[in-house]
């Protein structure tokens, strides 16, 4: 099994409407996934489903080859997956505590590696500062080195840099291409953003309307895609 | 009463101060732990009946004392359901009154604070691998401003209470006598630099104890 997720036939409703209709697909392990689409084609809701935030309406949610089971999933496996969500809501409290909040849920030594982890997404001089006094990019930035802290084997990004300076988009960029070479850990991207899926991904995928309508290489969903629909949201053609 | 410090009330100061404070006290603690618990079920669930439960707490929160205090003391009387506890005219009489009287507030205040955070909080909590414990903990440490702001306004309206505390503990002296029952008894009897001064001791109390649970909310 190379798979992380794999989903069969999943369906998501909510009132009756269909939000997310996927007959098919697999994330591997280690890799980059990019899946893109325009606002309210379905892909935070797939974010949730990959977190066991929800349980499918129908079909099977595989996790390392077992059956998930939405929140009552096994509380080891649900800590092994984690999000970065586009809005971060941060605790009151400072930087510091917010990054090892992670560590303290699951009854771990808070050490050396908040400090280390906080240098790496450039906030050391701001550890003691309240979390929500930040600017938008900082936040992110602590949200990123939460999640990161306890070492989660999937890292699910729900348009992680959205209306975020360029400075602040290459720093994140970097440090998830950094984690997912260095710990093998999978990461799945939401976002609406071509050029950034271009840039971090192994693999890409268009959503819309629910539906997985194309999955390839990079190289390839962007060079040479197969379907048109993907070709006109490359492009930036596509109209929604 | 004799003089500033000379009459029966002085004797007796330091006992009326201490069973005020105990009273107050076991009640705020009791509406405490079973309000902020309760409350934030209800801010965070969606059981049958929360609209009902939520219509009754707002009405007890404006609930007059003095008819807590008649209910309690029929609850309590020789030939009311709970006369056998013997509780009438005891302090634990007036701890129950104390206690359904600030429930609805410490109840109703969490509920509303901790349904005042940002919905996606509780999500990233949980993606963050909280269990629905832990979650809980997190949420109501969010609400904590509102959460004791219901806790000083449950202990400001028991504090200076006397309706039912009086009705149910008769005011008998080095017994059931708090602050609030000896102004009404001294004011009764004229004695009104006595019943101005006990004024001010339970006005500078509920003032430290304010104070106190001010440094609680911005320190938790």
């Amino acid at each position: 099994m190379s798979y992380a997720f794999r989903l069969e036939s999943v369906r998501q409703r909510y009132t009756g409407r269909t939000v997310l209709d996927l007959d098919e697909l697999e994330v591997r392990r280690g890799e980059i996934l990019a899946l893109v689409g325009p606002s309210g084609s379905g892909k935070s809701t797939l974010l949730r489903l990959l977190n066991f935030l929800e349980q499918p309406t129908e079909g099977t949610l595989y996790y390392e080859g077992r059956a998930a089971d939405g929140e009552r999933t096994p509380l080891a496996l649900r800590r092994q997956v984690t999000t970065v969500f586009q809005q971060t809501a941060l605790q009151k409290a400072s930087v510091r505590a917010n990054v090892a909040y992670g560590l303290r849920l699951r009854g771990l030594r808070v050490d050396g590696q908040v400090e280390g982890l906080l240098e790496t997404v450039g906030l050391s001089k701001l550890a003691g500062a309240p979390a929500r006094q930040l600017s938008g990019g900082e936040k992110q930035r602590v949200a990123l080195a939460r999640a990161l802290i306890f070492r989660p084997r999937v890292l699910l990004l729900d348009e992680p840099t959205a209306n975020l300076d360029p400075y602040n988009v290459g720093l994140i960029e970097e440090i998830v291409r950094t984690e997912n070479r260095d710990n093998a850990t999978t990461v799945v991207l939401v976002t609406h953003n071509v050029f950034q899926a271009h840039r971090l991904a192994h693999r890409t995928g268009l959503i819309l309307n629910g539906r997985l309508v194309e999955l390839a290489d990079t190289a390839v969903f962007f060079g040479s895609p197969a379907d048109p629909r993907t070709a006109a949201f490359v492009s930036g053609e596509m109209v929604y | 009463m004799n003089g500033l410090l000379g009459g029966e009330i002085w004797a007796d100061l330091l006992p009326i101060i201490s069973l005020s404070l105990r009273v107050t006290g076991t009640a705020l603690a009791l509406c405490t732990v079973s309000g902020v618990p309760l409350g934030a079920i209800l801010g965070l669930t969606r059981i049958p009946g929360r609209r009902l439960v939520t219509a009754i707490l707002y009405t007890g929160m404006g609930l007059p004392p003095v008819v807590v205090g008649l209910f309690v003391y029929l609850l309590l009387s020789r030939s009311g359901p709970l006369g056998s506890l013997g509780w009438l005219f005891t302090p634990r009489a007036m701890v129950l009154a104390q206690t359904i009287i600030s429930f609805p507030l410490v109840t109703g205040l969490t509920m509303a604070a901790v349904q005042s955070v940002d919905p996606s909080f509780r999500q990233q909590m949980r993606s963050l691998g909280a269990t629905r414990l832990q979650e809980i903990w997190a949420l109501l440490r969010e609400a904590r401003l509102g959460v004791v702001a219901g806790i000083i306004a449950a202990f400001g309206s028991i504090i200076s209470e006397v309706g039912a505390v009086m009705l149910v503990g008769g005011n008998i002296a080095g017994k059931t006598r708090v602050l609030t029952t000896a102004i009404v008894l001294n004011t009764r009897q004229g004695e009104f630099m006595p019943a101005i001064i006990l004024g001010v001791i339970l006005l500078a109390l509920a003032f430290l104890a304010n104070v106190a649970l001010l440094r609680l909310q911005g320190r938790t």
